[in-house]
């Protein structure tokens, strides 16, 4: 369906803008009323009957509200992002880098051994019948509890910082990547397979022209998967040893000192790492399968 | 035992179970066989781990064998009953209930007004991007530490995923058969109850079994933020902080075999309400 720009405007981005102003609105009212016991209190010993606007202008301006206002959250956010140094330790950049440094890492890891099982388990049978069940139920477990004992363990070897998270995140995604792929290589009609062995193409130039491009638009699906997932597993990986620095410990040292509003914009820069590194994996699955004349999507 | 011995005795063992199941892949059995295929993978792993362990000397807090796993489980078996207790029957499944209802509901509604639909769609699928588990220390402060702070980090975490699947559910009926709905005259909620429910039942399992699992890793990891003195995720952070790894593994067994548990309970539930669908006529 073909639309002008109008068009988008009404159908989209109307709709969208509509819900996201009723959110807002609707946080600011959750505000007043989460907030208002404590505020009320406090106003309650300085003046014997405080008016009621005094109280609500008191519920968005508190320093460590159970709710935060949208907009203290907003502040918080542009003064630890634009306003501080990079590398400064109090800069949310600086930790969102070293989230997604181990997010990143993770994510190549995992991809590439998602990618060469899901190869192994295509060719052979036994691999098939053996490993595949485990790996559809190993979708099952609870995964991410794990996470605590693999950094303490990998921290007793010597192994900190980067590398355990990185393989928190590694072990979460190449799950999602090897039964994408399994699907994806698995995805080329019988006809053109038979079509290959006519040319008396071999397993590996059957691999490299037919399945592997053919299976592009499921690994792509995957891998938007994965990333978020990743992205969740370095979070994860920085809770358990009071970690100093990455979104996670911004998180639960937020928790441990009553921060709520340093726990709200280190919420709202995971939200949007997440989504910039969903959308950039989009991005780069519409360039590739417009390239190849493939349309984007698949699942 | 040596090392050396230990590398020939899990080459061996590799070997082995390698040999057993091509062969048992080349008779092609059905049924029995397979099962018993990834059974002898999982057994292999299990011995090939045992063997590591203790012929290569690990210590047991890096990684402890099978066998000492197995003897913490029966060890600590009131202490993992209690943690279950804690974590799966109260948080787990009252999120499981709530987040999943309220979900669906919510699609329900958005569902009738297209308007709410353009709008919640798109931020729905956004919101798959974010770690929504970053709300749990948020949901301690709120809710405190006993399960309800969980409960209210599962019901986040599982309300979007229901509402995205359930949406593309009841939209999943076809103009032709709704106008054949109309042509008998079919209310609403007759067409709602008669077509377009059980049309997205595919969908709503699929929701379910996401579902089940999140739950579960929502609660133990919002139990790392703050709780009483017994659950899994409290369990674990504080058994691995004391060295007892063995404990701690016996604790992620229990939640393998729940999480397993629930979603083949879900997917058996599935196969029974759902048998008309493609899925399941195909492999029959």
């Amino acid at each position: 369906m073909k639309q002008g720009p109008a068009g988008w405007m009404v159908n989209k981005l109307l709709p969208v803008a509509t819900v996201v102003a009723i959110i807002v609105l609707l946080w600011y009212v959750l505000a007043v009323a989460l907030n208002w016991a404590q505020v009320s209190e406090r106003l309650a010993k300085e003046s014997d009957n405080p008016p009621v606007s005094a109280i609500v202008a008191g519920t968005w301006e508190m320093e460590r509200p159970v709710l935060p206002a949208p907009h203290q959250i907003a502040a918080e956010f542009s003064k630890t992002v634009f306003e501080t140094r990079v590398t400064a330790k109090r800069s949310l950049v600086y930790h969102a880098g070293v989230t997604a440094s181990a997010t990143l890492l993770g994510f190549a890891l995992g991809a590439v051994l998602g990618i060469v099982l899901a190869i192994g388990i295509v060719h052979l049978k036994v691999l098939d019948r053996s490993l595949m069940p485990w790996i559809i139920a190993s979708q099952t477990v609870p995964i991410l509890a794990i996470a605590p004992m693999i950094i303490v363990v990998l921290g007793n070897v010597g192994l900190t910082g980067l590398v355990p998270k990185s393989i928190i995140s590694m072990y979460l995604c190449f799950f999602p990547v090897a039964i994408g792929m399994v699907k994806g290589l698995r995805s080329p009609d019988p006809m053109q397979l038979d079509l290959m062995r006519s040319y008396n193409a071999s397993a590996a130039q059957i691999l490299w022209k037919l399945r592997l491009p053919a299976s592009v638009p499921f690994l792509f699906a995957s891998l938007k998967v994965a990333v978020a997932i990743s992205l969740t597993g370095a979070i994860v990986g920085e809770l358990p040893t009071g970690a100093s620095a990455g979104l996670g410990a911004r998180l639960l040292s937020g928790s441990y000192y009553g921060q709520t509003v340093q726990i709200w914009s280190a919420l709202f820069m995971a939200a949007f790492l997440g989504m910039v590194l969903v959308y950039s994996i989009g991005g780069i699955e519409r360039l590739t399968l417009g390239a190849r004349g493939q349309a984007a999507g698949a699942r | 035992m040596s090392d050396w011995m230990a590398t020939a005795l899990l080459v061996a063992v590799t070997l082995a179970t390698w040999g057993v199941m091509a062969w048992l892949v080349r008779l092609d059995g059905k049924g029995l066989g397979r099962w018993l295929v990834p059974a002898l993978f999982g057994a292999g792993l299990l011995l090939g781990w045992e063997i590591v362990c203790r012929g290569y000397g690990i210590p047991a807090v890096l990684l402890p064998a099978p066998s000492q796993i197995w003897d913490a489980f029966w060890r600590s078996l009131p202490v993992l009953m209690a943690d279950f207790q804690q974590t799966f029957l109260k948080a787990v499944i009252a999120g499981f209930v709530l987040g999943n209802l309220l979900g669906f509901v919510t699609a329900l509604i958005v569902d009738r007004v297209p308007f709410l639909q353009r709008g919640l769609l798109p931020l729905g699928n956004m919101v798959s991007a974010v770690p929504i588990i970053g709300v749990a220390p948020i949901m301690v402060m709120w809710f405190g530490f006993g399960w309800e702070s969980k409960t209210a980090v599962i019901v986040f975490m599982i309300f979007f995923p229901m509402l995205v699947n359930a949406l593309a559910g009841l939209a999943a009926t076809d103009a032709m058969s709704r106008d054949l709905m109309r042509s008998y005259a079919a209310g609403y909620w007759q067409t709602l109850l008669k077509l377009r429910l059980p049309a997205a039942l595919p969908f709503i399992f699929n929701a379910l079994k996401i579902n089940s699992t999140l739950a579960l890793i929502g609660a133990i990891v919002a139990e790392f933020f703050g709780s009483p003195i017994s659950g899994m995720g409290f369990r674990i952070s504080v058994e691995v902080a004391r060295m007892n790894v063995d404990v701690v593994w016996a604790t992620i067994a229990v939640a393998a075999l729940a999480g397993s548990l629930s979603y083949g309970l879900i997917a058996l539930l599935e196969r029974h309400l759902t048998s008309w669908h493609a899925s399941f006529r195909a492999t029959r």
